[in-house]
């Protein structure tokens, strides 16, 4: 009878871990939120930012929001497009999109 | 006493087959890591950029030629400015720079003159011509830091020497790894742009509930215009980063697969092994539902313990090892990638979907097979 005691103080210990895990995540959230991210968003209104610096390859990638729907194929219609992170990112959705 | 006495002897059960039963957790672990990994980083990336980019302008104003993105003329500005509602018209310069030497793509933007020191910087804005401050992925890839120069070549194939004033801090890469900010008199002379142009206009706006209409009205006035409101920046971001969508989908959706495929396994049947012991288990007295109970708990041991080493396996990539699995899978083309620092938003919805998602299939394909072999007759089972 000493199989079942180890696994239930596995999984109590497995699941305390992912709890203190989460814990420390949100603890640390409104702590980073403070130190981090506010001044970011200080930085994104004093050079008017608009996008992420993420992937860096392409326009359309470097500023999702910038571009447009097609600019992906602009070398010609119905181009393939060429950067991977294109496959990555989703496309903006057709209400994002004025006329 | 008796479910405790039934799940030691399912432990016992699963320890005489260890080394295939710890390969089954070992890969239903690892499907588990991923997928929470993509929702973890998705979930943590989509909040950060939703609480930045809420400090965006409110409407940025491009000009459209032939389907493209044009530089838009300044009397562009002066016309907005006369809408009613309108507070402030801000003329935007910034740019592209490929540069050859580390086959690197930089963001080259003006400094607005008018604010105070930023806290995410080292050092400062550029306040003269001929100085510029850069993001940590730049300082990285020209190994420069403040005080050295930094040399691009502007749109007449000159090289300009500019002085690094300022490097922005590592923690703010996910919005300024790339860029390189220079005075908007040095960044209109690099790129050439003509006098009268500017690559697009920012709009604030008095009464944020008007956004839309003065979009409207733009739009209206200059037909060859493209309005994008904060709004729209935030909804892009949230469908860019959407688990649902691109290549996410696709590293999901191959991981679901490869468990299904674990879960057919088991479900469509169970050895001859199983069966036997099955058969000898009804015939010293064990009722169905002590059998039904026993793959019960053959099923939740490995899928409970599955669940729980995935989800933390997935935690301490994403948020403490900056998700560098993942990383080469996402980072494409792109030279200067920021290093993530993610902070951890988590959805608690989303742990329990994961649960959903695995556990009871798991447990189900567990016991389905084993209730056909427990309603047998045990001779018949014993005999395979």
């Amino acid at each position: 009878m000493t199989k079942h005691r180890i696994f239930i103080g596995l999984i109590l210990l497995l699941a305390s871990a992912l709890g203190l895990l989460l814990l420390f995540g949100r603890s640390s959230v409104s702590a980073r939120t403070e130190t981090e991210l506010r001044p970011m968003k200080t930085l994104v209104g004093a050079l008017q930012l608009t996008d992420l610096s993420i992937w860096t390859e392409a326009r359309y990638t470097r500023h999702p929001s910038q571009a447009d729907r097609f600019t992906p194929f602009q070398d010609f219609p119905s181009a393939l497009e060429h950067f991977p992170a294109g496959s990555i990112m989703a496309p903006p959705r057709k209400d994002n999109q004025r006329p | 006493m008796r479910h405790l006495k039934i799940l030691e002897y399912a432990l016992s059960s699963l320890w005489r087959r260890k080394y295939k039963n710890m390969a089954i957790i070992l890969v239903y672990a690892f499907t588990i890591a991923v997928l929470a990994s993509i929702l973890f980083l998705t979930h943590a990336l989509k909040t950060e950029a939703s609480f930045l980019l809420a400090e965006a302008p409110e409407l940025v104003v491009q000009r459209v030629s032939a389907g493209r993105h044009e530089l838009i003329p300044l009397e562009y500005g002066d016309r907005i400015r006369k809408i009613p509602g309108v507070a402030e018209v801000h003329p935007r310069f910034w740019g592209y720079y490929y540069d050859a030497l580390v086959e690197a793509n930089y963001t080259l933007l003006e400094a607005n003159a008018d604010h105070t020191p930023l806290e995410m910087l080292d050092g400062h804005l550029p306040a003269a011509p001929g100085e510029c401050a850069i993001g940590s992925g730049v300082a990285a890839v020209r190994k420069i830091g403040p005080g050295d120069d930094l040399i691009l070549v502007d749109s007449t194939n000159m090289g300009i020497v500019f002085e690094v004033t300022g490097v922005f801090r590592s923690p703010s890469d996910l919005l300024t790894n790339d860029l390189v900010i220079l005075d908007r008199a040095d960044l209109i002379e690099f790129f050439g742009t003509p006098p009268d142009l500017a690559t697009d206009i920012s709009v604030r706006v008095n009464n944020p509930k008007e956004i839309n209409t003065i979009a409207e009205k733009i739009k209206r006035q200059m037909p060859d215009s493209r309005p994008i409101s904060r709004s729209e920046i935030l909804r892009t971001y949230a469908a860019v980063f959407n688990w649902r969508s691109g290549m996410m989908l696709s590293v999901f959706a191959a991981a679901l697969v490869a468990f299904c495929i674990l879960a057919w396994d088991k479900a469509t049947g169970i050895s001859a092994e199983e069966k036997r012991e099955i058969g000898i288990l009804k015939a010293v007295g064990w009722e169905t539902s002590d059998i039904l109970e026993l793959k019960f708990w053959e099923g939740m041991a490995v899928s409970l313990t599955s669940l729980l080493l995935g989800l933390l396996a997935a935690y301490v990539h994403v948020f403490f090892l900056g998700a560098t699995v993942l990383t080469p899978v996402i980072k494409g083309w792109s030279v200067l990638f920021p290093t993530f620092r993610l902070i951890p938003f988590i959805d608690p919805y989303q742990i329990l979907v994961i649960g959903f998602l695995t556990v009871p299939p798991y447990v189900a394909s567990t016991v389905i097979p084993s209730w056909k072999a427990a309603i047998t007759d045990p001779e018949t089972a014993m005999r395979g």
